[in-house]
């Protein structure tokens, strides 16, 4: 490679930076605005000052890093000053982004991606498309943001108080925490979720993987009939299916009280298990077929050459190769059963009452912010569990040189 | 060493002897179905913490679904898989499931206890045992609660029922419950309806329209909720200036959660809430939830409970008894529905008329609602 570099000339600011930024920073001041009921005045504030920042830009292009300090405290101490401590952080958040777009479109570094002979339009689309892509990360995590904030909350409702908008300490508390790491009403709950997840996904994995190994091969007659039935327990409304598992699984739990002389809360877990390795079951075989198309037939062949028989030759040939499809399969099943509500409502008792069981009735019954809590411990463990589980995945690939990274 | 052992043993067993011969055909699991939230750590702490003090190889598992207990028991009973031993219900509810043969008819004299001063328990409790197999708990109401700091400058705070439609001196929403039961009522009253007529006007078609009128005037300053805790919640977000829901939600809004909301208390309608055994326990589990159910609902239980919520307990023997708020020290009694105060304009819920006409109303209420 040469040291090519094409330099990219500014925009013009007439016609081109000074009216984008003053619709930008509009849409803030609208927004800004609408807190104060007077979205229009606050359109024209914001347009003006988006004005003024793409001047600044323009004739201090050298100095960009002091300049953008300088506007981000601006802005910051404004909001301090006219509203109070939160909305120093909003000030301090408008002032990077206008900042940072005033040098952005009036430097011409929105074209720096993209090739040099792009016209206009497809220069635009391209960043269009970035920017679509961050708002569709935007309202994926978006969400999650007020339920995290809102656990930290000193009061027994949904409510951001004043103290919390102004960061203030007594608006925060761990309370709700303690309540949940602290209370039976929580704890067990979880402990029921950690006993019948697991072994939901253990059976439908097993049961899983053996199907869609089946399934895969071609003499097997009515291969998409089976494949149909299996996959149906992902098609059918949920709660069709937890009606007729209730009327299905309580014969089934009372035969076995009755003539096994089994235990009634063991047989409980057994029915929710059940139960839930059936919505499991789809997930394994969706995964496992999927990876099953990429696996060479022939090995299967040249291990029975060799002379082992079937079962050596899933355990030692197939199995590895597919097992990433497996445990994805699995982590699907995990994550079935362990977020199911409708069909442990309906073939649980109380005593196999599960984490989101209890979410959903302490939502419907008392909208506790411990609910939040859990909500937000839940969705920590998870996010460390996944990052494991593809570092794991990784480093196993990069050991046996798999993949080129 | 060992005749010691043997000794004491023994002396225990003869001690024992005539709790044991009992216990020995008791089932020591108990489902207990509830409503959650404070109401139900109520009656953990009256209730069922006492009573596991007394048989610790009882353990009790609590099941909030006590809103859906109708359709749930039916469901059981199809099944033939009852796993429920004792269910909070109100009174509509436990008079429904009675009707069906979902709920067991109680002698309430044989299974529960006389008052201190020997008063037999139907005596006891009085008109409030309003079917066979119900057995009550407690009155609570529902009544209004109003943001404090939302009453505009100059207006006096909202005391009367009809402020509730007078969105000139109170502006800002109202959260009303979904379903027609005791909205009708207080329309039908702030439309000038004697309180003793109510019922007669609200029998016919055009007194239901009457009512379906006078709430059509506040229609769209209305938050409709479905459960207790929606009103608290939107009280403490300033979402609504005023609400119904229980007065137990209420109270806890107010004084332990410290929340500027006041209570209204006018023409509060009171209802009750107590248990029913479903039908067709085995004997081992009906034996258990019998002996738990004739602790629990002793005069010193239920005046116990009033100490953790502010409502009245439902026998007469013990409102004498009901003392002070158990962490926060408060007398309870001036934040019970039933306490003179508060009860100066109260309603009691008709349950034969809703009985009658509850389906009637409730689609004409729907079909207004969905207009």
């Amino acid at each position: 490679m040469s040291n090519l570099t094409v330099d990219i000339p500014r925009p013009p600011l007439n016609s081109f930076t000074l009216p984008l930024m003053a619709v930008f920073a509009g849409c803030f001041g609208f927004v800004v605005g609408n807190v104060f009921a007077q979205p229009l005045i606050g359109f024209l504030i914001g347009a003006a000052i988006g004005a003024g920042v793409a001047l600044l830009a323009h004739s201090l292009p050298r100095s960009r890093r002091n300049v953008r300090l300088g506007l981000i405290v601006v802005f910051g101490l404004i909001g301090l000053i006219l509203v109070g401590p939160g909305a120093l952080v909003a000030g301090l958040l408008i002032g990077a982004i206008l900042s940072w777009a005033a040098y952005w479109l009036g430097s011409g570094a929105y074209r720096s991606s993209v090739p040099t002979y792009y016209t206009a339009r497809q220069t635009l689309w391209h960043n269009s498309f970035l920017f679509i892509c961050g708002l569709v990360f935007f309202f994926l995590i978006a969400p999650l943001i007020p339920v995290i904030w809102l656990s930290f909350n000193a009061e027994n409702f949904f409510t951001f108080t004043p103290e919390m908008l102004n960061f203030q300490a007594e608006g925060y508390s761990l309370k709700h925490y303690r309540d949940f790491l602290g209370t039976e009403e929580w704890m067990v709950p979880l402990k029921n979720s950690l006993i019948i997840a697991p072994f939901a996904t253990f059976i439908s994995v097993s049961l899983g993987t053996l199907a869609a190994i089946g399934l895969s091969q071609s003499h097997v007659p009515g291969r998409q009939a089976i494949m149909a039935i299996l996959i149906s327990p992902m098609i059918v409304p949920l709660i069709i299916s937890a009606t007729g598992m209730f009327f299905f699984y309580a014969p089934l739990g009372n035969w076995l009280e009755a003539t096994l002389g089994l235990n009634q809360s063991f047989v409980g877990y057994v029915k929710v298990i059940l139960a839930h390795a059936v919505l499991g079951v789809p997930f394994v075989i969706i995964t496992v077929t999927a990876t099953l198309v990429g696996f060479d037939k022939s090995l299967t062949r040249a291990a029975a050459n060799m002379g082992a028989n079937p079962v050596t030759t899933f355990f030692r040939v197939q199995m590895p190769l597919i097992l990433p499809g497996v445990i994805s399969g699995g982590l699907f099943a995990f994550i079935t059963s362990f977020d199911e509500v409708v069909v442990v409502l309906f073939v649980g008792s109380a005593q196999q009452q599960t984490l989101p069981w209890q979410m959903f009735t302490g939502l419907r019954e008392q909208i506790s912010p411990t609910i939040l809590a859990a909500a937000t411990i839940l969705v920590t463990v998870s996010i460390c569990l996944l990052t494991t589980v593809e570092l794991l995945r990784r480093r196993s690939e990069r050991l046996r040189g798999m993949s080129p990274g | 060493m060992k005749l010691t052992t043997t000794l004491l043993t023994s002396t225990a067993l003869t001690v024992a002897a005539g709790v044991a011969a009992h216990a020995q055909d008791m089932a020591n699991d108990m489902t207990l179905v509830s409503w959650g939230g404070a109401y139900q750590a109520s009656q953990q702490k009256a209730y069922a913490e006492p009573y596991m003090e007394n048989n610790p190889e009882v353990s009790i598992v609590w099941d909030e679904s006590s809103n859906e207990a109708v359709a749930k028991l039916r469901a059981m009973n199809e099944a033939g898989n009852i796993t429920w031993d004792l269910v909070d219900v109100v009174a509509s509810d436990a008079m429904r499931l009675c009707d069906e043969g979902l709920a067991m008819e109680i002698d309430h004299d044989e299974a529960l206890a006389a008052a201190p001063d020997g008063t037999k328990a139907s005596d006891d409790f009085g008109d409030l045992i309003v079917s066979d197999c119900f057995i009550p708990q407690i009155v609570y109401s529902t009544t209004f609660g109003y943001r404090t700091d939302m009453v505009p400058e100059g207006a006096e705070a909202p005391n009367d029922i009809c402020d509730v439609w007078d969105t000139e001196t109170y502006p800002g929403k109202r959260s009303l419950e979904k379903r027609p039961i005791n909205n009708m009522e207080w329309a039908l009253l702030c439309d000038g309806v004697a309180k003793d007529k109510v019922y007669d006007v609200l029998a016919t078609d055009e007194g239901q329209q009457r009512a379906l009128d006078k709430l059509d005037e506040i229609k769209d300053d209305v938050i409709w909720w479905s459960a207790g805790a929606d009103t608290p919640q939107l009280l403490a977000d300033g979402e609504v200036f005023m609400g119904s829901t229980y007065n137990g939600r209420l109270f806890s809004a107010i004084v332990e959660q410290d929340q500027p909301i006041a209570m209204m208390w006018d023409a509060q309608v009171f209802d009750l809430d107590g248990w029913i055994v479903p039908a067709g326990l085995p004997k081992d589990r009906l034996a258990r939830v019998m002996d738990f159910l004739n602790f629990a609902t002793d005069t010193q239980r239920l005046a116990d409970q009033a100490k953790y919520i502010s409502y009245g307990p439902a026998r007469e023997s013990s409102a004498p008894l009901v003392g002070k708020h158990a962490d926060l020290g408060i007398d309870m009694a001036p934040h019970m529905p039933t306490d003179p105060n508060n009860a100066k304009n109260t309603f009691l819920y008709n349950y034969e008329f809703w009985a009658d006409y509850r389906d009637d109303i409730d689609a004409k209420f729907q079909a207004w609602l969905a207009q």
